[in-house]
């Protein structure tokens, strides 16, 4: 990953959302996710923290990384995410406390998101911020894409609603709700098909770039 | 609450973290050593213990520092910050400790106590039983009973992909596909538990 720092942005870009995808790539990160995943709208919101979070703490941890310890480094990080993800909790307190409560712990979460430490070390530590910050960006929002391609099916499947807008066909009573859907084994099912399409799709960068 | 009342509930709160709120099965936490290190069952179990161990003690630590230092100071929302710290100066300790006094139990459990510092599991169950309002009782049986939870998932899965090594499995879906959808048939299973605790 460090020859990154040599070629361009959209480089680095295409890089995190398509070729490294955290989720069917390296399936990392799906631990603090996934549980949201039954509603859009809880997703969303939960995606745009992850994303924020991450470009954030990329940044950061990219402005500081001439002055961390080696040793020490993997400390400094955590902290760093820490201050981002309380950001966060607090701001959705202020502002959204019905979604807060929603997200419960998962908010919290983010910290432990193995995204966040992945993009650290991987990327961020070794590279200056711009790119790190595009990095961590993008690799929040080629992991937020799959997350609403599965919040969607999960809502629309099991609830016959998008974002809690009733869906014609699916809310009507010509579809018999899946209730499997919202419960957890539908989200274990969806990313299993979510990986096995993108896998298929898209062979060639290996499948064994995974941790 | 008599004792006997409160160890009871403590009891049902186990129990139910075991079995129908499966920390791994219903909320997803601790995802990724699940995927990564179901490979054999040997080392599903050596790291299994060390989760039921870490994390019975860190969400007592938890407890008592968010009740009786956080909460009296109101500052509630640095809980995330003291959490990891607590988390991980106990791993470190623990690691220092069994490293002095009983080597084969370090190199039996020892790689795996760094890797359970990022196991969102551990900090998760701390986060749950801060939002559950759990009294310190509770706590012990919620911190053990979701460890052994983990445990018990990691270990089954760990054995049936044992098996799985001379299954035929379609090429993009081998190595965590295939995980996840086995994991997604337990946690099936596991919802079959929900009438148990009426």
């Amino acid at each position: 990953m460090s020859e990154a720092k040599k070629t361009g942005v959209g480089k680095i870009a295409l890089e995190a959302v398509w070729y490294n995808n955290p989720i069917f790539r390296q399936i990392l990160g799906i631990c603090s996710t996934l549980a949201v995943t039954n509603l859009v709208l809880n997703t969303l919101v939960m995606c745009a923290a992850l994303t924020a979070v991450t470009g954030l703490s990329s940044l950061t941890v990219s402005l500081l990384r001439e002055w961390t310890p080696r040793n020490i480094r993997m400390m400094v990080e955590t902290l760093i995410m820490a201050f981002y993800v309380i950001l966060v909790d607090v701001a959705l307190a202020a502002y959204w406390p019905e979604m807060r409560k929603n997200l419960g712990p998962f908010v919290g979460l983010i910290i432990t998101n193995c995204i966040l430490m992945g993009r650290a070390e991987a990327f961020a530590i070794t590279n200056p911020p711009w790119p790190s910050l595009v990095d961590g960006v993008m690799s929040g929002l080629g992991y937020s894409m799959i997350l609403v391609i599965i919040a969607v099916v999960r809502e629309l499947f099991g609830m016959g609603t998008i974002c809690g807008v009733a869906v014609p066909y699916f809310s009507s009573e010509y579809w018999d709700k899946w209730i499997i859907m919202v419960m957890p084994p539908g989200a274990f099912f969806m990313l299993a098909l979510v990986i096995w399409a993108f896998r298929s799709y898209a062979p060639e960068a290996g499948g064994e770039s995974r941790k | 609450m008599s004792a006997n009342g409160a160890l009871y509930q403590a009891l049902v709160v186990c129990v139910s973290a075991v079995f129908t709120g499966n920390i791994l099965l219903t909320t997803f936490l601790g995802m990724c050593s699940f995927l990564s290190v179901s490979r054999e069952v040997k080392t599903a179990v050596g790291l299994g213990a060390a989760v039921v161990f870490v994390m019975t003690c860190t969400t007592v630590l938890n407890w008592m520092m968010y009740w009786w230092v956080l909460v009296p100071l109101r500052i509630e929302f640095y809980r995330f910050i003291l959490f990891i710290i607590v988390i991980a100066a106990f791993v470190q300790l623990v690691e220092m400790v069994i490293e002095r006094y009983s080597p084969p139990l370090y190199y039996a459990l020892g790689i795996f106590l760094p890797l359970i510092t990022v196991n969102c599991a551990i900090l998760g169950a701390s986060l749950f039983m801060v939002i559950r309002n759990y009294s310190f009782v509770e706590t012990v049986g919620y911190g053990f009973g979701s460890g052994l939870g983990w445990m018990l998932a990691i270990v089954a899965m760990a054995g049936i992909r044992q098996k799985m090594a001379v299954a035929r499995v379609p090429a993009g879906l081998q190595g965590p596909g295939i995980t996840l959808i086995i994991a997604g048939l337990m946690a099936l299973g596991f919802i079959g538990f929900t009438g148990v605790l009426q």
